[in-house]
């Protein structure tokens, strides 16, 4: 397996859609190239951390208000 | 009045359908419920596309009034959440549309970026890199680096990764191909990681910045309604 091979399926390995085989031909070559271990332990790191971080979260206060305007105009029917 | 089916190949329905029909019968606090617990994620979905926080609150706002107006016609062969997303994206766009007169934004048009996808920097990035920035050092970092991406990968991401649609839910939210929710989310993970490593990689003091961050890859120039490249 190349290194362009292994990144066509570098996303079916991240998200756990590999075959039996598939995983097994990935391991073979992460065995043995150092690039495609780093791009594959970054790019899981990189879904990491933007998953814990929530970048655009609305402050609580704003959050009720937002809320409470869409519900009163839901009330009077929109 | 219309009953909504359980989605086809799944044992339990989706607890959004109970309170999808309270609503039906005229229970608002039904609906309360419903933006509770999605308010957040549009938000988001919106800040992604309309980059601005004054239009992302109003297009929150606007997409729960028009989902609520909209009720009687989500059938429930989608998830309520997915069509709700798709209300929102329409609504981020049109935002935008009535803001920018020249320069428009799609979802759907498939923008070559000069980075490309093949990984450039190989190297390593220390055990934990978080440790070496604030919590408000972290945010700016995420937000200046996803803000570089195109509005499509932008928005597969948050769905897929940070969200966690299934893919197919992505592709029916966006109204894009499975196949085209595939190719952007493999580009914009190679490309933030690509854009990470510069703050990240091993050996990187949190006092060096990364000498030049990359130009924002182009948006499209004119505008394409959703539903190309299917």
């Amino acid at each position: 397996m190349t290194c362009t091979e292994f990144l066509a399926l570098l996303d079916d390995l991240i998200d756990d859609s590999v075959t039996p085989q598939m995983r097994s031909d990935l391991q073979q070559h992460l065995s043995c190239c150092d690039h495609c271990v780093v791009t594959l332990n970054t790019t899981r790191k990189t879904i990491e951390i933007y998953r814990s971080h929530e970048i655009y979260d609305l402050p609580t206060g704003l959050r009720e208000r937002l809320h409470a305007a869409i519900m009163a105009r839901c009330k009077k029917g929109c | 009045m219309a009953t909504i089916q359980p989605i086809a190949g799944e044992l339990e329905p989706h607890p959004d359908v109970a309170l999808v029909e309270r609503v039906r019968g005229g229970d608002v606090s039904a609906y309360d419920e419903l933006v509770r617990k999605y308010e957040r994620q549009i938000f988001r979905i919106s800040q992604h596309i309309t980059q601005n926080r004054e239009d992302a609150e109003d297009v929150m706002q606007d997409a729960f009034l028009k989902a609520y107006e909209k009720l009687e016609q989500f059938q429930g062969n989608s998830k309520f959440y997915t069509w709700l997303v798709r209300i929102a994206v329409n609504e981020s766009l049109m935002r935008l549309r009535k803001r920018r007169t020249g320069k428009m934004v799609s979802i759907d048009e498939d923008v070559e970026t000069e980075e490309g996808s093949v990984p450039r920097d190989l190297a390593d990035w220390a055990p934990d890199p978080e440790q070496n920035y604030t919590q408000a050092e972290m945010g700016r970092i995420l937000e200046k680096t996803i803000k570089g991406l195109p509005t499509g990968f932008r928005v597969v991401f948050e769905l897929r990764d940070v969200q966690g649609l299934s893919t197919e839910d992505t592709a029916e939210a966006l109204g894009l191909s499975v196949p085209a929710v595939k190719s952007r989310l493999l580009r914009a993970r190679l490309q933030l990681r690509e854009r990470l490593s510069r703050y990240f990689r091993r050996g990187k003091s949190r006092k060096q910045h990364p000498a030049k961050e990359p130009s924002a890859a182009k948006e499209p120039s004119a505008a394409k309604e959703l539903g190309a490249e299917k």
